[in-house]
């Protein structure tokens, strides 16, 4: 029995493995057979790739922008109206304004970040990035025009400015950049550098901003003028001279945070935060002059911790305080300060927009009640001095929004020539809404630009009762369907049944179900972004099915922001899959400086809802997830804080009685990468749980194993892999062409670690060869022994690695032959080979099934193999399906931002130049130097996943498929089949012509058997 | 009553009442009269002897035919093996079954065989030997050709290769900090 699933699994790696052409030779057997099997493998489709047609049947792409931090309308002319925004995730990106859909996209790199946005003309978006790169952008297109690096001091306050005058006559206003020190004059057309003076060096003065008065040719330059006082310099636009220098001192320090600078008064604060200064700026006087006003004066109640907001106002500067906004006007004339709103709770205030006339508008937004399931604010717009509101309006967001933390005002006018309002605003969940006429016009979900962390929860099961849209279409119907594909096949069909079809496929009702499906491709995919916003997205077409802004994540008054850091899978009910729900769990860092120091959360994956949360008065270190679970199917956790001592979740005696058993078997390891060693600890007592708080789980005292130090003048931790916790392997053995057996390594505390020359131990192109060396070790986390070690000289980081089963891929930079390397390690236990004869083995008298402990003794091989390889990555992840059997597939992350799936097959260190005829057969590869990459291994297809950070697979339960997911700014899903789909008919298999060929040989058999019959009556007769 | 009872003591006997109504016979028109089925003509009584036992070593002759004809298909089937080749596919496997399937179904039916040469006279004992030798042979060479695929369980890698993985006694994790 056994050796029949033996063959039939044979048989199964033989379809998987064998990639080449199918032989399939016909032979007596039967017929009906044989010809549906032929019309099976001539209609299933090889998977690898997949046709232009295919695109959106089984992924998705979505793109994002992140975290708005500039916007600038575009509404004026005859052009589609837009708006460009930069963001905290260095993207630039010009969006419709009608739909919030994104005309054009550029993610710059992780450092490049965009400082300062400007349009010019009405068709140049202008960007400064970190201060020296000045980048003009076409509108239309989003082409890029120019790009200029100016000379600046990095870390001071920066600006663009666009300039009245046009220097070098070319019919375009020209710019002024003004980094630090530096003003830089800038052609409009090309970017060519007209002038650049260093204030600092002449005048001595730091510029915080430029301001252009209404006279051409001219500005003000006005920043700090030491400690205490302010300057005002005269800058000509021309020629870049600084003349002029006026400056005035004050008897206390000023806050250098900000300075409030427009085109009549700049207002600096005291660093004690007592009093204000007001500082005229009047080109007619002589000296610049200092109005210096108590604080007290104007707030009874000034608050701990006063500071002016950047929110550029006109005529008026706004503070906060605590849990206040304080907006004071400022008479440009006089410079007194008059107190105009005092605000509580949470506002938002836009910077002003002038409209006609000189006058200029203003938004608040303040929260306003808390609904049930929506969050209120009312948005106010008032005039020029503030005392009048032009518009007043309701808006009702999700509460999963959170509160309104940015708002951008745009004016149009309407059909009456009078002012109407738009206002986009940024969400605490970093989402962009725009408002108009007290609707939301159209929100982006940006906050999924930055997921922290992604796992996965499984669908509620159909149940009776539960409301499912009608998806099954009647019998007609679903023939109709067939026949049209059917006709699309034989290229029968018209252009519109070609599109009918496409259409069908591509919103296939089923994919979209809010239930679990057969083969396990519908899933929730719960992603943690930045913001503290956990959603769920579903498989089928990445709609959001919930989001949830975790209530206690939210920064609050007097209480510390959270970081999310981790998201666990907390309970995934088998048992009880009816009547409970899968919970996740986050773990959340505070800000520090609090009492608080890291936050629990459990949230039900199905009904978005937080369950119970629990402040921690330690900080989570490091989590280690148990591999036991309770009665209701919870995970055990046991959180490491930073005494070392291990707390024990869930807080209960019943999980505690469950430890109590195992703790003999319970380690952790952590690595320390600042001083390059590695430790082991077990688990020691409990402490009294009287004397600890069991809100903060039962706690463990541990002790200190082992160590490992690293020789830290030669070697540097740059990657630690483990294995997937909850990866499942078949077998432990391997069986090699000559009928040998191998036993695979499969320890489940192997840890992979790589360590590199310290010296520039990223940088590629500035290490010496043979300075260099990166050495790789294998080591067990319990035992802290070193499995194996393998030093590669003249190689360096960034090393990505994956770890799978019995082996290990990674990759690094060969810097003698400047090209990319990857090495694969396969580990074999030696130990484990049987010693018994195959009667025994028959009887099943065996010891490999027997539990393994890391401190028995081994005997380990490891194999390995390098070759070089083509590409930057950014991540590596591998493929895993429900049980283990299907081969593997490498998934790397590029660094054109696409995903490339690898098989591991190309990984095997037993390829050599000339395989035997067995070996071959087994599907081995002849060795090659480098690892070839055909175009249609790409995932990602036609699609790019900007700023591609991590990749999740999750199993489905087709044995066959790895459902992937890829996320970065951009996100990406879609279906893998490393061995082909060998469980299931492709999605486009024809069943009409299978129908119709079944119905074609009954109609044949008839009327065979009917002339058969005619005829032999007729003989008979003769 | 019975018709041939006296059948040594008389030259011939008319039965004139047919005493024999059996099921059998009730559908047959009776003979005629005169007629006995079990009469010999006693000219042909000696010849017959002879043509007994002509008939006898005939029906041994086939018999020892029958027993051998699957060295024939030992033959072909060899033939057809070596064909086939050594790998696993398709073909090969249908040849293997069929090499393994005819020896056991002629082995079932070892009796229908051979029922057409065994009388009182001849015994089918020694040509039943051989044919089941033959056919054990044939199926030695099928289980042969399952060998050299690859398909008989007889290494320890047939019994092991499904062999689930071991379970760890100590579990580990961690890693690096949280905090970042």
């Amino acid at each position: 029995m056994r050796h029949w699933i033996g063959c039939f699994v044979k048989g199964i790696r033989i379809f998987g493995e064998a990639r080449g052409g199918w032989m399939v030779v016909a032979m007596a057997s039967p017929r009906l057979l044989l010809l549906v099997v032929a019309v099976a493998l001539f209609l299933s489709s090889p998977c690898h790739a997949i046709y232009e047609d295919q695109v959106g049947v089984r992924d998705w792409h979505q793109q994002y922008i992140g975290r708005v931090k500039h916007a600038v309308f575009q509404t004026q002319g005859a052009g589609r109206k837009r708006v460009v925004v930069a963001t905290e995730e260095n993207a630039l990106a010009s969006l419709n304004l009608r739909t919030g859909e994104i005309y054009w996209r550029h993610v710059f790199g992780a450092t490049d970040s965009i400082d300062a946005l400007e349009v010019s003309m009405g068709k140049y978006v202008i960007t400064l990035s970190k201060g020296h790169i000045v980048r003009a952008w076409h509108l239309p297109d989003g082409a890029l025009l120019w790009e200029t690096r100016i000379h600046a001091n990095l870390g001071f306050n920066l600006g663009l400015v666009k300039m009245p005058v046009d220097i070098d006559d070319d019919k375009i206003n020209d710019l002024l950049v003004f980094s630090g020190s530096f003003l830089t004059a800038i052609s409009g057309a090309d970017g060519t550098l007209l002038w650049q003076v260093d204030a600092a060096a002449s005048k001595n003065i730091f510029i915080e901003k430029v301001v252009l008065p209404t006279e051409e040719s001219k500005a003000y330059g006005v920043g700090f003028y030491g400690i205490n006082g302010l300057a005002l310099v005269e800058i000509d636009l021309k020629t870049g001279d600084l003349s002029e220098l006026k400056t005035a001192e004050t008897a206390g320090i000023l806050s250098t945070d900000h300075l409030h600078v427009t085109k009549d008064f700049a207002v600096a604060l005291h660093s004690d935060a007592e009093n204000l200064v007001v500082a005229l700026i009047n080109p007619s006087s002589e000296s610049l002059t200092l109005v210096e006003t108590p604080v007290r004066s104007l707030l009874t109640n000034p608050g701990t911790t006063l500071k002016l907001l950047s929110t550029k106002l006109e005529g008026a500067i706004s503070l906060s305080s605590d849990d206040q906004t304080v907006i004071l006007a400022v008479d440009s004339s006089s410079g007194k300060l008059s107190l105009v709103e005092r605000l509580t709770g949470a506002v938002t205030v836009s910077d002003s927009l002038s409209v006609l006339d000189e006058k200029h508008a203003t938004a608040m937004i303040e929260f306003s009640v808390e609904g049930n399931a929506q969050n209120v604010f009312n948005l106010r717009v008032h005039g020029t001095d503030f005392s009048d509101e032009i518009q007043k309006e309701t808006v009702k967001l999700p509460s999963h929004r959170g509160l309104v933390q940015k708002v951008f005002l745009n004016a149009y006018v309407r059909t009456d020539r009078s002012h109407g309002f738009r206002a986009l605003v940024v969400g605490e969940d970093d989402s962009l809404s725009l408002l108009q006429q007290g609707e939301v016009v159209w929100t982006r979900e940006d906050g999924l630009a930055s997921i922290v962390e992604a796992t996965t929860a499984e669908l509620p099961l159909e149940r009776d009762g539960v409301s499912v849209a009608e998806v099954e279409h009647d019998l007609a119907e679903w023939l109709k369907g067939h026949i049209m594909k059917l006709k699309a096949t034989l290229f029968l069909a018209t252009p519109d049944e070609l599109a009918a079809v496409q259409k069908a496929r591509l919103n296939l009702a089923d994919k979209t179900k809010p239930t679990r499906d057969h083969n396990g491709f519908r899933k929730l995919l719960l992603v943690l972004t930045k913001s503290g916003k956990i959603s769920a997205l579903h498989t089928g077409d990445g709609h959001v099915v919930w989001s949830l802004l975790v209530p206690s994540l939210r920064a609050s008054y007097g209480g510390p922001a959270f970081v999310p850091r981790k998201l666990l899978q907390w309970q995934v009910p088998h048992q009880h899959a009816l009547d409970e729900n899968p919970v996740v769990l986050i773990i959340a860092q505070a800000d520090p400086g609090y009492d608080v120091k890291s936050a629990l959360s459990w949230v039900d994956a199905h009904k978005g809802t937080e369950l119970q949360s629990v402040k921690l008065s330690f900080p989570v270190m490091r989590v280690v997830s148990i591999p036991l679970t309770d009665s209701s199917e919870q995970r055990l956790h046991l959180l490491i804080d930073n005494l070392r001592r291990g707390h024990l979740f869930p807080a209960t005696e019943e999980s505690l009685a469950l430890f109590l058993k195992y703790k003999e078997n319970a380690y952790f390891y952590e690595v320390d990468d600042a001083d390059q060693k590695m430790h082991g600890y077990g688990m020691k007592d409990l402490v009294d749980p009287n004397l600890v708080d069991i809100k903060e789980g039962y706690v463990f005292e541990t002790e200190k194993l082992w160590s490992i130090v690293f020789p830290s003048e030669t070697e540097a931790i740059t990657a630690v892999v483990t294995r997937r916790p909850d990866e499942v392997s078949h077998t432990q053995t391997k069986v090699l062409p000559n009928r040998d057996v191998l036993f695979k390594y499969l320890n489940k505390n192997l840890v992979f670690v790589a360590t590199v020359t310290p010296k520039n131990k990223d940088v590629v192109g500035t290490a010496n060869p043979e300075d260099s060396t990166l050495v790789a070790y294998l080591i067990d986390t319990v035992s802290g022994r070193i499995l194996h070690r393998i030093s590669h000289p003249n190689m360096q980081g960034p090393v990505h690695a994956v770890v799978s089963e019995n082996w290990v891929v990674y990759h690094y930079f060969n810097l003698r032959q400047r090209r990319y390397e990857m090495s694969v390690l396969e580990i074999y236990d030696q130990s484990r080979l049987p010693d018994k004869g195959v009667v025994q083995l028959m009887l099943g008298q065996h010891n490999s099934s027997v539990p393994i402990s890391s401190y028995s003794p081994i005997n380990l091989e490891v194999k390995g193999q390098s070759y070089y390889f083509t590409f930057t990555l950014k991540s590596m992840a591998v493929t895993s399906t429900a049980k283990g059997i299907t081969a593997k597939q490498l998934l790397l992350g590029t660094v054109t931002d696409q995903v490339l799936a690898l098989d591991k097959r190309l990984f095997d260190p037993r390829r050599t130049p000339t395989p035997t005829p067995a070996e071959l057969e087994e599907g081995l590869l002849p060795l090659t130097d480098s690892i070839p990459i055909n175009p249609q291994s790409y995932l990602t297809h036609s699609y790019q996943v900007e700023g591609l950070r991590g990749m999740l697979t999750i199993p489905a339960r087709l044995e066959s498929t790895s459902l992937v997911f890829a996320y970065g700014l951009d996100l990406f899903y879609t279906h893998t089949a490393p061995s082909k789909i060998y469980d299931s008919l492709t999605e486009d298999f024809s069943y009409a012509l299978l129908l119709i060929t079944i119905i074609a040989l009954l109609v044949a058999i008839v009327v065979t058997y009917v002339l058969s019959e005619r005829r032999e009556l007729a003989e008979k007769w003769k | 009553m019975e018709r041939g009872s006296g059948r040594g003591a008389r030259k011939w006997a008319v039965e004139l009442h047919d005493a024999n109504n059996t099921s059998s016979s009730r559908d047959a028109p009776p003979d005629p009269i005169g007629f006995s089925r079990s009469t010999v003509d006693p000219e042909e009584t000696t010849s017959g002897k002879q043509k007994k036992e002509n008939e006898a070593n005939w029906k041994k002759q086939k018999a020892w035919e029958v027993a051998q004809a699957p060295a024939k298909n030992l033959m072909m089937m060899g033939f057809m093996m070596w064909m086939a080749g050594s790998t696993v596919h398709l073909f090969s496997i249908g040849i293997t079954f069929s090499a393994l399937w005819q020896p056991v179904s002629a082995l079932q039916s070892i009796g229908k065989v051979f029922e057409p040469f065994q009388d009182a006279k001849t015994s089918t004992l020694l040509p039943k030997l051989l044919f089941v030798a033959l056919n054990f042979a044939a199926m030695g060479l099928g289980l042969w050709k399952l060998n050299t695929l690859g398909l008989l369980p007889t290494h320890a890698s047939d019994w092991l290769s499904n062999l689930a993985p071991a379970q760890s006694v100590e579990f580990s994790g961690g890693g690096l900090p949280l905090l970042l």
